[in-house]
């Protein structure tokens, strides 16, 4: 892989970090008047996910990672991993349990992700932003009671739970941001 | 963004021209001298740690200047008398969230005045630059260099082994500050740990290290340690003005140029011509004076409160 200087950091760069690949959030150049430059760098370890600040000298370079995100399908889990595909080469890649991570809690079969390979394996996995997903377990609905403010614990059908309206009902399919893992609305 | 739009609102600009037109008034009341000297010059300055933009004319080798300072002392060694500048400096490479490569500076230097006379009139100026409509103004606060640092890390940076420091800057960004010189050991312990914490409003930190002195006299402190008679003000915490008891003898800087000169070949860094007309004028003689320079595109971002240098600029260098 290519080395990148300082002056090349830009956020979405992927370099090697103390043999763990990372993503730069920020580069903030700094420079006193009369002294040397260095770049305080944000970064997030790809592995771990942990966002970690470095100063490096101007000029300092980094090796580049070789990750790649791609939108793959997810396909199905035979319990040991978890198998996506790409859309043009159906080319198939199997995913450990600490590459879905919390993706897992919102995938349903046919989603399109973003997989994140390093070194071609998966590394981590991003389900879509907005999933639709069936109630399997929640309190019985109180009928009528819409406009109210209240709510109450819904579990789906992938595993999550999250808050949905009173009025929701076992078996109704909601429609869920997974960044956020808040309700946004019914699916009729 | 549409980079053919200026990055300073039009409220921006306004406030930006009552500012100059305020300074230009400040001191025509004490009776300093505008002077409007060139940006394009043969030679530059030596300095380790500042690059300048390398020009052409004619075949003719040239600089951008990164400040006025040397067609300034030139000027008060042919009798200027007290005298300020209010124009572009370059910076090659210095681009970000508070560098543009072009910028506007200030510097006026005061004959047979001090350096801590000089910072009592930085304040000045910078209170009647940062008073609100309503006439309430910023505070201002004044300390030494040895004194801010022992209050946000506890040890003196004066008497403070080079291998502590050199230690406590890889622990604060990484291991190949375990090699540097005291100087850049210190600039990087400061900018990390100390100017985060230093008081909101306008603080001038005074007496220097030793090794930081650039064109500044040397002098002792209340302690009797060797420091350099330079200063610097931050606004909220950002470097916006430094400033010195000037070094008027030719001699030592003469020397100060080859130990720059020097720094830069062990460094593999370009070596430059010395300023043979800056030395020439030092040698016939300068007053004693005190000089100071401040980043007004830096300052005007602390009279708005933003945090970006292209919101103060009609066009940053992106937008160019």
């Amino acid at each position: 892989m290519a080395n990148y200087s300082t002056n090349e950091f830009r956020s979405g760069l992927k370099v090697m970090l103390d043999g763990d690949p990372c993503s730069i959030l920020e580069n903030e150049f700094v420079k006193p008047g009369k002294g040397q430059a260095f770049s305080r760098v944000k970064l997030r370890n790809l592995k771990t996910s942990r966002v970690l600040e470095k100063t490096f000298k101007s000029g300092e370079s980094l090796e580049g990672a070789d990750v790649m995100d791609q939108d793959m399908q997810y396909l199905y889990t035979d319990g040991d991993f978890w198998y996506f595909m790409e859309p043009d080469t159906f080319e198939q890649h199997q995913a450990t349990e600490n590459a879905v991570g919390d993706a897992l809690q919102w995938l349903s079969e046919q989603d399109v992700c973003m997989v994140t390979l390093y070194n071609g394996s998966p590394l981590s996995v991003m389900p879509p932003n907005h999933v639709e997903i069936e109630i399997i377990e929640t309190d019985p609905g109180l009928r009528g009671d819409t406009a109210q403010g209240g709510s109450k614990p819904a579990k789906l059908v992938t595993g999550a739970v999250v808050k949905v309206p009173l009025f929701l009902d076992q078996g109704d399919v909601i429609k869920v941001d997974t960044r956020t893992g808040e309700y946004q609305g019914r699916v009729k | 963004m549409n980079k053919w739009q200026p990055g300073a609102s039009l409220n921006t600009l306004r406030r930006r021209a009552v500012m100059l037109s305020s300074i230009r008034e400040f001191f025509k009341h004490r009776s300093v001298l505008e002077v409007d000297v060139p940006v394009l010059g043969r030679s530059t300055v030596t300095d380790l740690n500042i690059d300048s933009i390398a020009i052409s004319s004619d075949g003719a080798q040239g600089y951008l200047q990164t400040s006025p300072e040397y067609f300034m002392k030139r000027l008060l060694a042919s009798g200027s008398g007290d005298i300020y500048s209010m124009g572009k400096a370059f910076r090659d490479g210095e681009i970000g969230i508070k560098h543009n490569p072009e910028f506007t500076m200030l510097e006026w230097y005061r004959c047979g005045w001090d350096d801590h006379q000089l910072m009592s009139e930085v304040a000045e100026l910078m209170k009647l630059l940062l008073a609100s409509e309503d006439g309430t103004t910023c505070d201002v606060i004044k300390m030494s260099y040895a004194d801010c640092f022992f209050d946000s890390l506890g040890f003196d940076p004066h008497r403070a082994d080079l291998s502590d420091l050199q230690l406590l800057a890889a622990k604060l960004a990484s291991e190949s500050w375990l090699d540097e010189t005291r100087a850049n050991c210190l600039d990087l312990i400061f900018s990390v740990q100390v100017e985060p914490q230093l008081p909101l409003g306008v603080a001038i930190i005074y007496d220097y290290p030793e090794c930081q002195a650039a064109l500044a006299k040397m002098g002792k402190n209340s302690v009797g340690q060797t420091i350099s008679r330079r200063f610097e003000a931050f606004f909220n915490g950002v470097e916006i003005a430094n400033g010195y008891l000037e070094l008027i003898d030719a001699n030592e800087q003469a020397m100060r140029f080859e130990r720059d000169t020097e720094a830069r070949k062990r460094l593999d860094r370009p070596t430059l011509g010395i300023d043979q007309n800056f030395l020439a004028a030092l040698n016939s003689g300068i007053p004693a004076c005190a000089g100071v320079a401040i980043g007004l595109d830096r300052l005007l971002m602390g009279i708005l409160g933003v945090d970006s240098i292209d919101q103060v600029l009609a066009f940053s260098w992106v937008r160019c």
